[in-house]
């Protein structure tokens, strides 16, 4: 059966009261913006759903990209036909007949919202099981564990039959709680942290720390292609790509060998918090965690945070490595983070850092160098891809040739 | 000129071979170069991969290229052999594969002692599910059945038999999709396939360049040694331009189907139409489980290869049984699986088409069958 509608049940926006209607109007953008791909589909929203038309567009590959945006509580499948009893009698039987299997069960559970539809719910229900149960064969009721549900929503524009429930992301629409950085090095922790903020709701733009020829084009690629693949959970995200050579140049020839680390992180972060501001940021996303690298202690967290006041939501603090590379598998950002290339976190990597750096000590090292004006050099040069144009430019050299 | 032997190979699409010019010279950088020129046309070969996948509804690391169809289905069937034969040495294919499947399982018999079981067709020069089932056993560790028939264009219940190869969680099954390729659809996930070969010059693209598909999860003994190219499973420098090129006649000839499909299944039932008329002819392709572009037939009495002599005098194009096979002058093998008699095994004809065959032309190809059928019978006597 060719089914024409997906109807979205909202997460934790039902909650929202009087902020209710930026919060779809946000999802719904989100959604649209996975879905462009598909350009026949239509939406259509109210208060507590948003019901997607899909005009012949496969509803199979559609509900693969709707399990992973954030927001949605739950989606289903649904026919929708006049609110009229034979209609809808009509209706449910065709929906059943193509997808149940001899021996399953099923269940009715019908609806009103629209209460001047002359039927009640509880007859509603006796009418299309016994109608299904008599056109169809080895199909019996069972309505504790059924394996079907057919759920029946009369209302006044039309009346939605509905099933398949599948679960959604969960979380709150994506870019619905503002704007945040995301220091993103190509590595597996950076994209989890962007995952876990993005599901609270941040919209962030990405910052690359680019180092050429330290680090190389590939590197750059894994970082877009992670953008790319991040983006299927939070619509489209900028990516800031960062001069950093002439930084990490000086820091080498200035700051201590066991210092540069440390030094590096501040300057990244300095450099961050200024492409936030320029940007209308209100936090700094990184993918820290507690204890798995020498810049990783508390005293090192201390000395690098010393840079900004801006808050840095570190959302993967307590997760251990294997609990990170399980996420990152989940949402697909694994097999890009381990491609094999350099990135400017690992080539000057010296082979003592300093696990407890002192925060004056870092002071006064790089007080011999005017970083100041050379970080402000990195933001002014810095490489805005506004990602969904500047692919397309580039898919679109090469997808001429395909 | 009437080329009617798309079967064997096709010519390739303008666009195509531009496109594999451009390539050659604009990205000849190995891709797995580390500078940019090589991440350039690595590049350029994720996104002929992206496009390949996407066409065959698959991910894009289920796609692996290789140098053909032949190379496809050795690696597919020997690299599940090499990979499975600790849990079972069992192998089943049906009596008409290509002979890049049957010879590769043959050899697979005779030098590493796998057992094969070799599934008969009927008249139609179909296998039977249940009689497939019947075959299965405790060892049986792989099933290859070919989708559309290379010399009659039989297409193979692949769907009725991924869904009782469903309960065999253990078993793979390949098939192979050289001859249905933007022909006949075949949807893999649906059809529960776990490997696919194709063809590259089958569809217009170029020749020495084939695919695999290989379902997630399905792991094979690669059978070259070396870089680890295609996700370890294909190594040797990439062939770029011919990827590309792959990628391209693909996305064309699906268009090709979706625009002028129901054409070609038209023109194929005009043809068996008229030779049905024409005497002397036996028809081998049955109208229905039949792909749009092949037509084979028998004259009895007249040796095939006369009669494709005969043909060519009038720049028509035709061919025996298949061309892989078409320079031993044995019967077709898989004329005698579907229990023609010896004669009508030996006279065989194949007529294939592709999506731009000029209907109008083909009044020239009865004509010219007809004249010669009765020049030859005559001065037999």
């Amino acid at each position: 059966m060719q089914f024409e509608h997906i109807l979205v049940r909202f997460g934790e926006i039902s909650t929202k009261g009087k902020n209710r209607s930026k919060f779809v109007e946000r999802l719904r953008r989100n959604i649209k913006e996975v879905l462009k791909d598909f350009p026949a589909i239509r939406f259509q929203s109210n208060r507590d759903r948003i019901y997607i038309q899909l005009k012949g567009e496969p509803h199979q590959e559609i509900s693969k990209k709707l399990t992973g945006i954030f927001g949605i509580h739950s989606f289903s499948l649904a026919a929708k036909c006049e609110s009229d009893v034979e209609e809808i009698k009509k209706t449910a039987l065709e929906a059943i007949r193509s997808v149940y299997q001899p021996g399953d069960t099923f269940k009715i559970s019908a609806r009103r919202a629209d209460k001047t539809f002359p039927v009640p719910s509880d007859e509603m229900n006796g009418i299309l099981g016994g109608h299904i149960l008599t056109n169809t064969e080895e199909l019996t009721v069972n309505v504790r564990k059924p394996d079907h549900e057919i759920k029946v929503e009369v209302r006044t524009e039309g009346t939605y039959i509905m099933f398949q429930d599948t679960f959604g992301a969960g979380g709150l629409p994506a870019g619905i709680s503002g704007k945040a950085m995301l220091m993103l090095s190509g590595g597996l922790d950076s994209p989890v942290a962007a995952y876990m903020t993005m599901k609270k709701g941040v919209e962030l733009e990405a910052v690359h720390f680019f180092s050429p020829p330290y680090t190389s084009e590939r590197a750059k690629q894994k970082v877009i292609d992670l953008v790319e693949q991040l983006s299927k959970y939070g619509g489209k995200m900028k990516l800031h790509i960062v001069p950093f050579t002439a930084i990490q140049e000086q820091i080498q020839q200035q700051v201590p060998e066991n210092y540069t680390m440390t030094s590096t992180r501040r300057m990244m972060l300095r450099i961050t918090d200024q492409l936030r501001i320029k940007n209308g940021g209100l936090a700094i996303v990184t993918g820290e965690s507690l204890g798995q690298v020498a810049s990783q202690t508390l005293e090192s967290l201390f000395a690098i945070n010393d840079v900004t006041a801006t808050p840095v939501i570190r959302p993967l603090v307590s997760f251990d490595k294997p609990e990170i590379i399980k996420i990152a598998k989940e949402i697909g950002t694994h097999d890009i983070s381990i491609r094999p290339f350099e990135d400017c976190c690992t080539i000057f990597t010296p082979a003592a850092p300093k696990t407890r750096p002192k925060l004056d000590k870092a002071n006064r090292y790089e007080s011999f160098v005017d970083f100041e004006s050379l970080t402000k050099a990195a933001v002014e040069h810095t490489v805005t891809l506004d990602f969904s144009e500047e692919n397309d430019a580039s898919a679109n050299r090469l997808n001429s040739l395909l | 000129m009437l080329y009617l032997d798309n079967s064997a190979t096709t010519k390739p699409f303008p666009d195509v071979l531009a496109s594999y010019i451009q390539v050659t010279n604009d990205f000849f950088g190995n891709p797995s170069s580390l500078h940019k020129m090589g991440s350039d046309a690595e590049n350029l070969m994720r996104q002929a991969r992206k496009q390949t996948a996407h066409l065959l509804g698959a991910e894009e690391d289920e796609i692996v290229f290789t140098s053909g169809g032949t190379e496809a289905n050795n690696l597919a069937i020997k690299g599940t052999a090499f990979m499975k034969k600790h849990r079972g040495k069992h192998i089943i294919v049906s009596a008409v594969e290509h002979p890049s499947v049957m010879e590769a399982c043959l050899q697979l018999e005779k030098d590493f002692g796998f057992d094969l079981t070799i599934l008969p067709v009927n008249e139609e020069g179909r296998v039977s599910p249940s009689q497939l089932k019947k075959e299965i056993r405790e060892d049986t560790i792989l099933v290859s059945v070919m989708h559309v028939n290379n010399e009659v264009g039989i297409i193979q219940p692949i769907e009725e038999i991924g869904a009782l190869l469903q309960e065999y969680p253990d078993i793979s099954f390949h098939t192979d999709h050289v001859q249905g390729a933007a022909k006949v659809p075949l949807d893999l996930k649906a059809a529960g396939v776990d490997l696919c070969s194709l063809s590259a010059h089958k569809f217009h693209g170029l020749k020495g360049t084939g695919i695999l598909y290989v379902r997630k999860g399905i792991l094979l003994k690669p059978l070259l040694s070396g870089g680890e190219q295609e996700n370890q499973y294909r190594s040797g420098t990439e062939n770029v331009a011919g990827i590309a090129a792959a990628a391209k006649a693909l996305r064309m000839a699906k268009e090709d189907y979706a625009r002028l499909g129901k054409a070609l299944e038209e023109t194929k039932v005009l043809i068996l139409k008229r030779l049905s008329k024409i005497e002397g002819v036996v028809l081998n392709t049955t109208k229905r489980h039949s792909a749009p572009h092949i037509i084979h037939f028998s004259v009895p009495g007249i040796k095939s290869e006369v009669l494709v002599h005969r043909l060519e005098e009038r720049e028509i194009y035709v061919s025996t049984t298949s061309a892989c096979t078409s320079k031993q002058s044995s019967p077709s093998k898989t004329l005698l699986a579907m229990s023609k008699s010896k004669d009508e095994a030996e006279s065989g004809i194949r007529i294939s088409l592709d999506f731009h065959t000029d209907r109008s032309q083909l009044e020239n190809l009865f004509t010219a069958l007809e004249q010669s059928i009765k020049h030859i019978m005559k001065m037999k006597r």
